[in-house]
């Protein structure tokens, strides 16, 4: 079992760049919200991640108070995303992403610029501003967007190699709110790597972003608020793995009447 | 030296060095309390919720929690006069009503209570939730009156206390050195880190309650404790952070809506104080006992301290006195 899905991880890196690197698998696992850092750990096992987002705001009000829990997540050994996530302004998305750079020494970050406060829907237009001020900084921005087509132009306009639309509200665990929407993202954008960030509730619907064509998902609450995080974890790694290889094999058409897989010789079908 | 009355320090006057004290001086120890603050409860433990409530915590920790916890309810009543139990009501928002499903999964012990049966506990929430989780068997005590009630039991049992500016003592004239210091101790023990958590003290005339309500929140699940006169502790926010600063407005802000959503009387209630406190934790969240030659560390109590030091404090017993019979 190892062996296969360690062949399908050599088979992804020639698939998509997200920023000029490949990930090891296309997964990326938030760390909040775990019963324990040990529980967080187990997860990481399980899932295997390409990366792992952590969140620095709220940890980090002031200096660098976050750092134990950091470290932590750091002796993981998987690539860090910090993310931005809890801010609400363009300003403090700024300075959250000045303080990730510097605490995990990357550039890269996931913007989150939040605008509703209910449902944690992105704020597009302080997205897209602090999009164009960090990517004119050198950061590699993974930016937290909707499904909109216009954003997502403006986003690659300002530098942006990378678009994480949102599946569902951040922690609904609803799925795929609108299919049509992405469907019509991805097609828009063929060579731009997508990630489906937010809303994912069971392991398929990880399956079904594959099968869209989306390079990747990102999962958090599904993971860290299951009663088991560590199987939840692997299951959405099963689950990201069958989407992939169902998109990679072609997969038939739909059709609108019943189509027999075997032969109906001897009756009468075309009356 | 008169082995069959070991001496001990016991470091640390929180929660887990005071549970020490008592277990250790009511098995025949020569036990002396040393807090280098100067007084009882100058820690974490002054700000905790003081819920007894090992089936609830069963939601989010690990099974052992629940398992070690439960003779916690009968110790606390054995050692202090004030514990109430009243058992403990999970509600939340009807928008959030899914999550009381969740959370009934998860646990046990519990009876589901509808809206009627709700206003029957508690009158002053009546019309107010339609659904909720009552859990019979929990209780809850004011950490401050059972920190001073240990305390008190200390000197009872013939224990010795250095506080309020007494010099740190000479640890080689001790047989046993019981380190109960939370964060102090992390140069010895290096996987503890510090959880932010903070905590409101309200007083409200207009709304009372006979036993601790958790309020429950995909994101911001928040606990409402009574105390006495007309006191409540509102809790507490977990934060991986070892800020010691005051409290941020979006905590505030967070554990007064849970407030105001279980009762709109808390809209006139008084603010009385705003506690933070760092959570000595392990990685797994789980208090231990560790030794090192005479020194023992309880330590890592995390968000279970009222609940989890009565069982460490008798394994730390045990390991000094040999297995209880």
């Amino acid at each position: 079992m190892t062996d296969r899905i360690q062949d399908n991880r050599e088979d992804n890196r020639m698939d998509v760049l997200f920023y000029g690197q490949a990930l090891s698998f296309p997964l990326m696992l938030g760390t909040a919200q775990y019963p324990s850092p040990e529980i967080l750990r187990e997860a990481v096992l399980a899932a295997r991640p390409g990366v792992v987002t952590v969140s620095l705001r709220r940890e980090a009000a002031r200096e660098k108070t976050g750092q134990a829990f950091w470290s932590l997540i750091q002796e993981l050994g998987v690539p860090v995303l910090p993310n931005t996530a809890g801010c609400h302004t363009v300003k403090e998305a700024v300075t959250t992403a000045h303080m990730a750079r510097e605490v995990f020494g990357t550039d890269w970050v996931k913007l989150e610029v939040i605008g509703e406060q209910d449902t944690l829907q992105p704020d597009v237009f302080g997205l897209v501003e602090a999009a164009r001020i960090l990517s004119e900084e050198g950061f590699k921005v993974f930016p937290y967007t909707t499904e909109d087509l216009v954003v997502a132009e403006r986003l690659l306009a300002c530098g942006c190699e990378v678009l994480m639309p949102w599946g569902a509200p951040i922690g609904s665990g609803r799925g795929l709110n609108n299919v049509f929407g992405l469907r019509a993202l991805r097609a828009h954008f063929p060579g731009v790597p997508l990630v489906v960030d937010a809303g994912l509730g069971v392991p398929s619907h990880a399956a079904q972003a594959l099968e869209l064509g989306y390079d990747a998902v990102l999962i958090n609450t599904a993971v860290a608020r299951a009663g088991d995080p560590a199987q939840m974890a692997r299951a959405f790694r099963l689950a990201v793995e069958a989407g992939q290889l169902g998109r990679k094999a072609d997969p038939m058409e739909e059709r609108d009447m019943a189509a027999p897989s075997t032969p109906v010789a001897g009756k009468a079908f075309l009356g | 030296m008169n082995r069959s009355k070991p001496r001990i320090l016991v470091k640390g006057a929180g929660v887990a060095g005071m549970t020490a004290c008592v277990a250790l001086a009511e098995r025949g120890g020569d036990v002396t309390l040393y807090d280098e603050a100067g007084r009882v409860g100058a820690g974490a433990s002054w700000f905790a919720g003081g819920m007894l409530a090992p089936w609830c915590e069963a939601e989010s920790a690990p099974e052992e929690v629940t398992a070690q916890s439960i003779g916690a309810v009968d110790w606390w009543a054995r050692h202090v006069p004030q514990v109430i139990r009243q058992g403990s009501l999970v509600l939340a928002p009807a928008r959030d009503v899914g999550e009381i499903a969740r959370f009934a999964r998860r646990t046990s012990h519990y009876t589901q209570v509808n809206g009627a049966e709700i206003a029957s506990l508690e009158p002053d929430l009546d019309g107010r939730f339609q659904k909720g989780l009552f859990f019979a068997q929990e209780g809850h005590v004011d950490p401050r009156v059972a920190l001073q009630a240990l305390f008190d039991r200390l000197l009872s049992l013939g224990g010795h206390a250095l506080l309020a500016g007494a010099p740190a003592p000479d640890e080689a004239a001790f047989d046993w050195v019981v380190d109960c210091t939370g964060l102090v101790a992390r140069d010895r023990l290096d996987t503890l880190r510090g959880v932010r958590g903070e905590m409101l003290l309200l007083r409200c005339r207009d709304v009372s309650l006979h036993r601790p309500v958790r309020m429950l929140h995909p994101r911001i699940p928040v606990y409402i404790v009574p105390r006495a006169n007309h006191l409540f502790m509102v809790g507490a926010t977990m934060v991986e952070s070892e800020d010691t600063g005051g409290m941020t407005v979006r905590s505030m802000l967070e554990l007064l809506n849970a407030a105001y959503t279980l009762h709109p009387g808390f809209a006139e209630a008084e603010i009385l104080e705003t506690g933070i406190g760092l959570r000595p934790s392990y990685p797994d969240n789980m208090p231990r006992v560790t030794q090192d030659g005479k020194y023992l560390f309880i330590n890592g109590m995390y968000r279970h301290g009222f609940l989890l030091s009565p069982a460490r404090a008798e394994e730390a017993a045990d390991r000094i006195f040999g297995q209880a019979a």
